[in-house]
């Protein structure tokens, strides 16, 4: 097949883009364009609906401020649209503020709790300490992942709705129950900052073949790359604890 | 309190502080510039209150994420070049107990302090502790913008902090704020004590778009989406609220005609309500504008004349490691300092100004350790998609260099042009200096710690001076 294309949706990114967050974007966009993939980049913000052909999603963390604002416009339609979106298939990469609001919802320390869109079976609370530092996780979908967690959201995963992986350096989803993130058909929730997909390219092209199955109803090969750099990235990030 | 007193308690931690200084020295384990000042603190929690109140001109105080320790030490220089003595925390080690220990390495055994104007540059979590216990008479707000968050937790916690000691000045303080900040702008609008405004009127340093390391584009009082009449640098500009109609308010000392030379010097005109004065910066950059017109305004607020003022700034040479140039070999080497997203786009910014593309090979060392940051995403918000044209090889080296060589792939730097090197610094600058050509310059931007090691080695191979012989 010649020509392939891919659209990814980038939700509030001039409103939720912490620590690196749009590196994510950036990963997707180079991997689909070195294999001659035409990968375009929609930002989706404030009060804009939900595009009907999006393949894959991405929503980073924000700061507190930002967050409010964005947990009203998700409510309704819009989040309604995104819950749909995954339910077809579409690819979805979520990370800290943006994996709270894919949830049931967000308790904060003060004010009211902030409702989310229900994609994944969680609930986020706002803890006692912030958990900072380098992560590594083992996936049984995706082997070793690392990132960097910041947060003080305490998540509880139920029913239908698996974690992303096992704990092996660092705090994960509570601190307490050893997981880290979730994954729910192909949409996936963590708290790894890092950015996360330029040094766990295997992930990204996870999401890159979701996108293209979601788009084009069929498994499409993607090209083999060089990774020595990414992989490198990779290894060094696991010598940080 | 009186100058003639004396006071056994000061006294005595001020001798032991200097102690505790010295023998740190003496040993050779580095500058000694923090621990004595933990000594002081906990023989005498006064002591800072007691110094500030026996400076003759007051103390004024610097915070800001970027250009706190240029901004004080070109405020320090002008002050120094009004021939009164001053009193700095010039190596930058800047929370409490280093300010302490500043103080107390300028005070005599008696406890009398040896000048009679302070310049206290403050981290931005010390701040309002600073502030309470030096009861300044002028603070100067260069500006916020994300930094390195692990250690400092949200831009929030540290706006919120500065608003609330902000409150609680008496009207007899100044507070100069970067009215190009809007966040400055809104935690001044309501305080008692004197604000001044400075900021940029300068049409030809416009950018098109905000960078992606900028953090607040949302009105900090109403929510509503920020709009520009003129953006300058991150999120600084000429600000207006598209949603409650707050805007930049007027300036007292607004900078123009700008002329930044490359990576020399900047030309500028700086107006105030007296007229307009001619201005050069012997640093370059546009972030460097910004430091000078500050540290201009300071001194002018404190009383210092102009013809103190220009020809002071023309002559700043910059604090160690923010601009560096030195010679090794037969090699030009030009060192800046890179510590977080925007100061990182300033200097990719000025080393591209002249032709668009980076002219010259370039290292970049980057650590995560506390002081650089742990965290290594912030990488991720520079614009290196500015280093993807041209011809200059990138040499990646640090704790952190693998992720400094991916960054670089994925902002579309052909893999020919990165050269991952050893993380060991002093390996990785002889592998880097081997490759440049004889008689040729080059770049190298260290983070943080990264910057003291090199220096360190430099120092070793008797190429630049230790830091705290400064």
């Amino acid at each position: 097949m010649t020509d392939l294309r891919l659209v990814i949706g980038w939700l509030y990114g001039s409103k939720m883009n912490i620590y690196g967050d749009r590196g994510n974007v950036v990963a997707l966009q180079q991997r689909a364009r070195w294999r001659g993939i035409d990968a375009e980049v929609r930002e989706i913000g404030m009060g804009e609906a939900i595009p009907d052909d999006i393949d894959i999603f991405f929503w980073g963390g924000g700061q507190d401020q930002e967050q409010v604002a964005v947990a009203k416009d998700i409510a309704g339609a819009k989040g309604d649209a995104i819950k749909a979106a995954v339910e077809n298939g579409a690819a979805l990469l979520s990370i800290c503020g943006g994996y709270q609001l894919l949830g049931h919802g967000y308790q904060p320390h003060d004010g009211e709790m902030l409702p989310g869109i229900g994609v994944f079976d969680a609930m986020s609370v706002a803890g006692p300490t912030r958990f900072i530092g380098n992560v590594s996780i083992e996936s049984p979908t995706f082997g070793s992942l690392v990132g960097f967690e910041n947060h003080s959201g305490l998540t509880t995963l139920q029913g239908e709705t698996t974690p992303l992986g096992k704990v092996l350096h660092g705090h994960g989803n509570n601190g307490t129950d050893g997981t880290e993130g979730a994954i729910y058909m192909n949409a996936i929730g963590c708290y790894l900052h890092g950015a996360l997909l330029p040094k766990n390219p295997h992930l990204t092209d996870w999401l890159l073949a979701a996108g293209l199955h979601h788009r084009y109803g069929q498994e499409i090969n993607l090209e083999g790359l060089d990774d020595t750099l990414e992989y490198q990235a990779h290894e060094n990030a696991l010598t940080r604890t | 309190m009186n100058k003639s007193s004396f006071d056994p308690r000061l006294a005595i931690s001020v001798m032991s502080a200097r102690f505790t200084g010295t023998a740190i020295r003496l040993v050779g384990k580095g500058g000694g510039t923090a621990a004595p000042g933990l000594v002081a603190e906990r023989l005498d929690p006064g002591l800072l209150t007691k110094l500030g109140t026996q400076l003759e001109h007051g103390a004024l105080v610097v915070a800001g994420t970027n250009g706190k320790t240029t901004t004080s030490r070109m405020i320090a220089d002008i002050l120094q070049a009004n021939s009164w003595k001053v009193v700095h925390n010039r190596s930058g080690s800047n929370l409490v107990r280093g300010v302490v220990a500043a103080f107390v390495d300028q005070t005599s055994n008696g406890g009398h302090i040896r000048g009679d104007v302070g310049v206290v540059e403050a981290d931005e979590a010390a701040l309002p502790e600073l502030i309470k216990r030096i009861q300044p008479r002028v603070i100067l707000l260069n500006n916020l913008f994300r930094d390195q968050l692990d250690r400092y937790g949200e831009l929030d916690t540290i706006a919120k902090s500065w608003a609330k000691v902000l409150q609680t000045l008496p009207a007899e303080t100044t507070v100069i704020v970067n009215a190009d900040d809007q966040t400055l702008v809104a935690l001044s609008d309501d305080i008692r004590a004197r604000r001044i405004c400075i900021g940029l009127n300068s049409a030809e340093h416009q950018l098109e778009s905000l960078p992606h390391a900028a953090d607040a584009a949302v009105c900090r009082v109403c929510g509503a989406d920020l709009g520009y009449r003129a953006l300058y640098l991150s999120h600084l500009g000429e600000w207006y609220c598209t949603g409650c109609g707050r805007e930049r308010p007027p300036l007292d000392f607004a900078a123009s005609d700008i002329h930044l030379h490359g990576d020399q010097h900047t030309d500028m005109t700086i107006t105030d309500t007296t007229g307009s004065h001619q201005v050069q910066v012997g640093v370059p950059g546009l972030y460097n504008a910004y430091n000078a017109l500050a540290a201009a305004a300071v001194a002018s607020v404190m009383g210092v004349a102009w013809d103190v003022i220009s020809p002071t700034l023309a002559a700043f040479q910059s604090a160690f490691g923010r601009i560096e140039r030195i010679a090794y070999q037969d090699k030009q080497i030009t060192m800046a300092l890179v510590k977080n997203p925007t100061g990182f786009n300033e200097v990719l910014r000025m080393l591209t100004a002249e032709t668009g593309a980076l002219a010259h090979p370039t290292m970049i060392c980057i650590n995560d350790l506390d002081a650089d940051g742990r965290d290594v995403s912030w990488l991720w918000d520079v614009d290196f998609e500015l280093l993807a044209q041209g011809d200059g090889h990138l040499y990646t080296t640090g704790i952190r260099g693998a992720d400094m060589a991916n960054r670089l792939k994925y902002a579309g730097v052909p893999v020919e042009r990165i050269h991952p090197l050893t993380s060991e610094l002093a390996d990785a600058f002889d592998a880097f200096i081997a490759d440049v050509p004889a008689g040729a310059s080059a770049y190298i931007l260290p983070s943080y710690t990264a910057m003291l090691k090199l220096r360190k080695s430099l120092a070793d191979r008797g190429v630049v001076q230790e830091f705290w012989e400064q």
